[in-house]
């Protein structure tokens, strides 16, 4: 597989620190995308702000790189003028479930076709540490020195609720089933959302005693389990630990949102109102 | 001749010496130098892909080798 054609080598190397996870979610991303079968040329990847910002920055497609939290927005834009196309969405825990939450839950309950893969590092990275509704409770970031208070989201049964059709989580710690699980929500025709945990070991890391990329890939692993596993836990259990793999998977090409539009433009068009 | 993949270092200029892969490597058959990441032993590589696969600087890349 060549998966430099994928890449504007031009660009390379990133700008993502030594050890971050960002650039093993575009690993796994592109040899997803090879493995899927799509066309290079008729797919668009959008991305927000923040470090998880600059990755469609890397990528050799058309791309869009917009404003903190409207990736999505934009996304819909384009895929609503132009249904044919693969509509890929990047973005942070930041730009995804703060600024953009909105935006996130929104398309998720209109099931339009887009492919959401949101960087979950736990911290606002690039400005240098924040908390995000990701920070897991406890945590300490520049804007909690004595440790986060706040509860996080579970976003993939947040956008599961809100209607997406396709929800799974992965992890950088296992790039085979990131790369399968990528694969997998690219090809679901509907509002496909994948979240992905990813190191930062230089702002989370340094503020949590886990400044070494290595160490937060086996806290990662203990933190999570297959979806099979998973299944088999006790309640107490489930409470701490992550379920890995596709979640949720509701095959109804027939409920999303351009397929729904397009038969009302040819209402219209009957109608003779356009 | 038999064929046996192996790991190559496609892009050192890229390395930023984070050492995941030399702990994915279930072979030894990498090991960090002062400015990269360089082979240690090339006939231990298994090419099971571990380091290609997690690596976040896409320098390595596992390569069809006939020997
Ligand atoms: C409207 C607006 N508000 C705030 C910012 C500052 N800002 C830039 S990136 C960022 C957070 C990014 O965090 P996340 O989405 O988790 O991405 P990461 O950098 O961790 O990959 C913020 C708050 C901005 N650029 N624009």
């Amino acid at each position: 597989m060549d998966i430099y054609k994928y890449l504007r080598k031009e660009k390379l190397p990133h700008i993502w620190c030594p050890g971050c996870g960002h650039g093993t979610i575009l690993n796994s991303f592109v040899r997803a995308f090879d493995k899927s079968g799509l066309n290079q040329d008729k797919t668009v990847v959008i991305s927000g702000i923040g470090c998880s910002g600059r990755a469609t920055g890397y990528l050799n497609f058309d791309s869009l790189h917009t404003t903190h939290g409207r990736a999505i927005a934009f996304a819909t834009g384009v895929k609503m003028a132009n249904p044919e196309l693969n509509v890929i969405v990047m973005t942070g825990d930041g730009d995804g479930a703060a600024i953009g939450g909105n935006h996130l839950i929104h398309a998720a309950r209109r099931n339009i076709d887009l492919t959401v893969i949101l960087f979950n590092n736990q911290i606002y990275g690039m400005t240098g540490g924040q908390f995000s509704p990701m920070t897991p409770e406890g945590a300490n970031a520049t804007t909690a020195p004595y440790g986060n208070i706040d509860r996080n989201f579970d976003l993939c049964q947040l956008t599961k609720a809100a209607g997406a059709t396709f929800t799974a989580r992965g992890a950088t710690f296992n790039p085979r089933q990131l790369t399968n699980i990528i694969k997998k929500a690219l090809l679901h025709k509907g509002f496909s959302f994948v979240e992905s945990f990813t190191q930062c070991p230089v702002r989370y890391g340094k503020l949590n005693q886990t400044a070494d990329p290595v160490d937060m890939l086996k806290l990662q692993k203990q933190k999570t389990a297959d979806i099979k596993k998973w299944l088999q836990f006790s309640d107490e259990e489930k409470e701490i630990i992550y379920p890995l793999g596709v979640l949720n998977e509701e095959i109804n090409p027939e409920n999303e949102y351009t397929f729904r539009y397009q038969k009302i433009i040819e209402k219209t068009l009957e109608k003779g109102v356009l | 001749m038999a064929r046996s993949d192996k790991v190559q270092i496609e892009n050192p200029d890229w390395c930023k010496k984070c050492g995941i892969c030399v702990s994915v490597c279930p072979t030894d058959a990498l090991k960090l130098g002062d400015k990269g990441i360089e082979i240690y032993n090339l006939d231990s590589c298994i090419s099971c892909e571990q380091c290609s696969l997690i690596c976040p600087d896409f320098v390595l890349k596992v390569v069809v080798n006939y020997d």
